[in-house]
């Protein structure tokens, strides 16, 4: 007799193991088909898993076989018009009559493709990155207060008094205080109806123990319903709280120098920048500031789609950032982030003058600060003066972008996990 | 064999395609009940009801009911995982394992047909041929695998965490590598069993250790004459089996690399007779299903429905595309093997003058004994060699080709006639050699006084060169080796020319 077994509720993902192996072993072909997927699909679909392909002679398990050449004979079947003798043409291709022998893995494929769930993808898109400062903010700077019960003290305010804690003291505290006497009280009561019973009611020992249970019956009396030492008070304290929002600042150069490549390049970075913020923070605001000459808060939309002619001042849009951070996002409850694209051009006179709004008015306030300067031919006077910044700040970060594949790196570059020292 | 019975007495054992646990133990029994009016000889079943997700895990450990992890068998598990999401391949109706109990897995979304085919197939089909052919009785240990898998897959976690888990990759990889060469083809092996090897295993260790290191010991003093040193080849004879040699002689490997290399080899071996006997162990498994449902059909246990859903399945499993169809990829095993059993069948039961001249010593003979005696006693080359009948080329329409590096056409050498059934039976027969699709490859000489290189010899068969993977190949050996190798080939004149070297 067969034995029967139902293992359909026995663990599924045997494998999950040896896929974990296969992964780890091509990192970096893995890592290399990520940055590729990221430059070539819309960034905005990134929260999806991904189909890689890794060439298959990377992963190709070697054994000795046969190459090509030589004499072989192969048996096939399904003969039409064959007779002995005929000479035929070598089918195009190799592998004869795709009998025995030839290719060892059979299927000949060139690529060898597999699926990366949503997470694995993330995880090799964002290895190595951490939000700059972020567990320092969470740590040290923590504005945000929350007061939170933590039992009960015996001092505090009226408005915190607990009745049901203090009416337990209470009684607790009478239930002890009274014990004594009320036990004295029962034996002396016993006694004289003991001498009661013996006849012995007018006796002066029954008299001596009437006294005495008058005198026991009053010390009960007054020990106290409540005590000021029966009181309980709620007790609060106050849990630092650590900020989860963060607002995300997009500053653009639509000016007439900025050309939809540029814009689009712009575009990619920004998305990932706010990818790679939702990683961290439940909620996220964006503000997008574009200018030209003069700068203006306007939605996703426009800000993308839209486009000025005209000359470049950077300065406008810090001005805007600054009066934006100081009306809505105070810093002390948000967590500031910034990233501005140009293609580098400026009004020369205005360029000093944003160093200065960043170095004394927009870098105190936040975590972090990312410049990209996209396709510029050689670095004009704003990258210079912003060099002098990036001196001053640590989380201040500058980067020239050329291509599209750049972004990858770039990005990897400018979130670079920092060292346990920062 | 029972006489046809009328549609009104019939009495199906089930309608409709659900199938239950009730209705599966139901089956079997009566599966069994024809199979043992048959004579099947099969070792205890047990049968395991699976999801489709499980079966992907179990076919990418190549059907090992456990094994140790590695990253091929995730690369193995993600293919399959993709191939069967998009539908482009449906799964195998089921694996079944050589051990005792055989074990068979069912997959829960097949319809009740396929989980009774799939139990005629594997649990008395396979299972009979693993109990009862020759390669699989000298070869393997059903009792003992199980166990065996259990003890390999321990030690290479354990091995993981003591020594890291790139090192046992690297050896495991360079291991896989060879497994192809790393099976004794003439020798028998020891019985597996884990509270042995356990026991064993230290022990081993120790002496293994000991025994290498002697043998880079005795070294003669220097005025060893070159004649000398002739003599005292090393090894004296050409080995086959290199994962062995390396395991026992490989200067520089630490005992627990060697206890790998052992572990490799010895599931090589396990497998080594499942590749042997392909033709013959799924046409084996097909005739049985075939016959035993057909069996239970003409009791009047099955509806025609059943039937109908039964032959589908099973034409598809039998099917041979012809050479010139774009489903062509090599010669179907299950048809081939199926067909060369129902001939014998035909051939012991209505033999016709032709057979009697090829066959004079089975046909007509009882054909359950003839088929008994084929069973257990051939592997898919003699099997072929011995059995395969010209009305089956005809059948088939077998052809040969010779494809020649020295002549700019291919030339059609043999076809289905008078003239040419005993060249395609040869040739098919020699098609299933593992010894010609696999390059052979031996041990030559390890230059004990020198630089301790190894040197391996490749002997061309039909001149045919080694593939592209040598130097990859090479590195492998080298790994394991822990010095230079080098490659040689001997072509058909005796002439030996080096091929490929690596140093480390």
């Amino acid at each position: 007799m067969s034995q029967l077994i139902d293992r359909r509720l026995s663990g599924k993902n045997r494998s999950a193991v040896n896929r974990q192996r296969f992964l780890r072993r091509f990192k970096a072909q893995i890592r290399k088909a990520v940055g590729e997927a990221v430059s070539e699909r819309g960034v905005s679909d990134l929260e999806r898993g991904e189909e890689i392909s890794i060439p298959s002679k990377d992963l190709n398990e070697p054994i000795f076989h046969h190459g090509e050449g030589g004499r072989r004979d192969v048996v096939s079947p399904g003969n039409r018009e064959f007779v002995k003798g005929d000479r035929i043409d070598r089918p195009q291709g190799g592998g004869g009559q795709g009998g025995g022998g030839g290719s060892p893995d059979g299927e000949g494929m060139d690529e060898f493709v597999f699926e990366l769930s949503k997470d694995e993808f993330l995880n090799y898109f964002f290895e190595d990155l951490a939000l700059p400062d972020l567990v320092k903010k969470q740590l040290t700077a923590t504005p945000e207060i929350k007061r939170v019960r933590a039992g009960f003290t015996s001092d505090g305010n009226p408005s915190s008094l607990h009745v049901v804690r203090s009416m337990k003291q209470a009684i607790g505290r009478r239930l002890a205080m009274g014990a004594g006497p009320r036990r004295a009280l029962r034996e002396a009561e016993e006694a004289l109806a003991k001498l009661e019973a013996e006849g012995k009611g007018d006796s002066e020992d029954a008299e001596l123990l009437r006294e005495e249970i008058n005198r026991l019956n009053a010390r009960i009396a007054a020990v106290p319903f409540i005590d000021t030492w029966d009181l309980r008070y709620a007790n609060r304290v106050d849990k630092p709280q650590p900020t989860s929002q963060a607002v995300m600042f997009c500053l653009m150069d639509v000016s007439g120098s900025m050309d939809e490549e540029r814009k689009n390049i712009a575009k990619r970075f920004f998305m990932l920048l706010y990818l790679f913020l939702t990683r961290s923070y439940e909620r996220i605001d964006v503000v997008f500031i574009r200018h030209h000459t003069v700068a203006k808060e306007v939605d996703e939309d426009d800000f993308f789609t839209s486009r000025e002619t005209g000359g470049t001042v950077v300065s406008s849009a810090l001005d805007l950032m600054h009066e934006i951070v100081t009306e809505r996002y105070p810093s002390g409850q948000w967590n500031i982030y910034a990233a501005q694209a140009s293609d580098g051009d400026n009004w020369a006179e205005d360029s000093p003058r944003c160093r200065e709004i960043l170095v004394n008015g927009i870098l105190p306030l936040v975590q972090y600060y990312a410049y990209v300067e996209i396709k510029a031919e050689h670095p004009q006077t704003l990258w210079h003066e912003y060099e002098t910044v990036k001196g001053m700040y640590r989380h201040f970060a500058m980067q020239r972008i050329l291509n599209l594949e750049d972004i990858y790196p770039v990005f990897r570059k400018l979130f670079r996990k920092k060292e346990a020292a920062a | 064999m029972t006489e046809a019975i009328k549609a009104d007495t019939r009495q199906p054992i089930s309608e409709g395609s659900e199938w239950t646990f009730e209705l599966l133990e139901t089956y079997d029994r009566e599966i069994a009940r024809v199979a043992q009016h048959y004579g099947l000889d099969t070792y205890p079943n047990q049968i395991e009801v699976i999801t489709s997700e499980q079966m992907i895990d179990a076919y990418s450990s190549v059907g090992m009911p456990v094994g140790y992890s590695h990253w091929s068998f995730g690369k193995q598990f993600m293919s399959t995982q993709k191939h069967y999401k998009r539908g482009q391949m449906g799964l195998a109706y089921e694996i079944v394992i050589n051990s005792s109990p055989c074990i068979a897995y069912l997959m829960e979304e097949n319809t009740m047909t396929m989980q009774a085919l799939v139990i005629a197939h594997a649990s008395y089909g396979h299972n009979s041929f693993f109990k009862g052919n020759y390669l699989f009785r000298t070869w393997t240990d059903a009792e003992g695998i199980l166990d065996y898998l259990v003890f390999a897959r321990n030690y290479v976690a354990e091995c993981e965490e003591r020594y890291g888990e790139e090192a046992v990759e690297n050896i495991l990889d360079s291991c896989h590598a060879l497994m192809n060469h790393g099976v004794d083809r003439y020798k028998r092996p020891a019985k597996l069993s884990m509270a042995k090897e356990k026991a064993l295993q230290r022990e081993r260790a120790d002496y293994l250790q000991s025994q290498v290191n002697d043998l880079w010991r005795t070294l003669p003093p220097k005025e060893a004459t070159a004649k000398k040193r002739k003599e005292n080849r090393f090894p004296p004879d050409p080995q086959e089996n290199l994962l062995y040699f390396i395991e026992k002689n490989a200067p520089r490997l630490e005992p627990w690399q060697r206890e790998i290399v052992r572990i490799v080899r010895k599931i090589a071996q396990y497998f080594y007779p499942q590749r042997q006997t392909q033709v013959m162990n799924e046409g084996w498994a097909t005739f049985w299903h075939y016959t035993l449902l057909n069996h239970l059909y003409e009791e009047g246990k099955l509806t025609d429905g059943f039937m109908m859903e039964f032959l589908q399945s099973h034409t598809n499993v039998v099917f041979q595309p012809p050479y010139f169809s774009r489903m062509y990829s090599g010669i179907n095993p299950y048809a081939l093997g199926f067909n060369m059993f129902r001939d014998i069948r035909r051939i012991c039961e209505e033999p016709t003058d032709e057979d009697r001249r090829w066959f004079p010593e089975i046909a007509g003979s009882n054909w359950l004994e003839t088929l008994d005696f084929a069973m257990r006693n051939f592997k898919d080359e003699s099997f072929i060699a011995q059995y395969l009948s010209p009305r089956l080329i005809r059948e088939l329409k077998l052809f040969t080709v010779v494809d020649d590096d020295h002549d700019d056409k291919l030339e059609i050498s043999a076809i289905h006639d008078d003239a040419g059934y005993r060249q395609i039976r040869q040739m098919l027969a020699d098609q299933y050699n593992l010894g010609n699709r696999e390059p052979n490859i031996q041990v030559w000489n390890v230059d004990v006084y020198g630089d301790r290189s190894l040197t391996l010899r490749h002997d061309m068969h039909n001149r045919r060169p080694l593939g592209e993977s040598t130097p990859e190949m090479l590195r492998h050996i080298a790994r394991l080796w822990g010095y230079d190798v080098r490659i040689e080939s001997i072509d058909e004149h005796g002439h030996a020319e080096l091929m490929g070297e690596c140093k480390v």
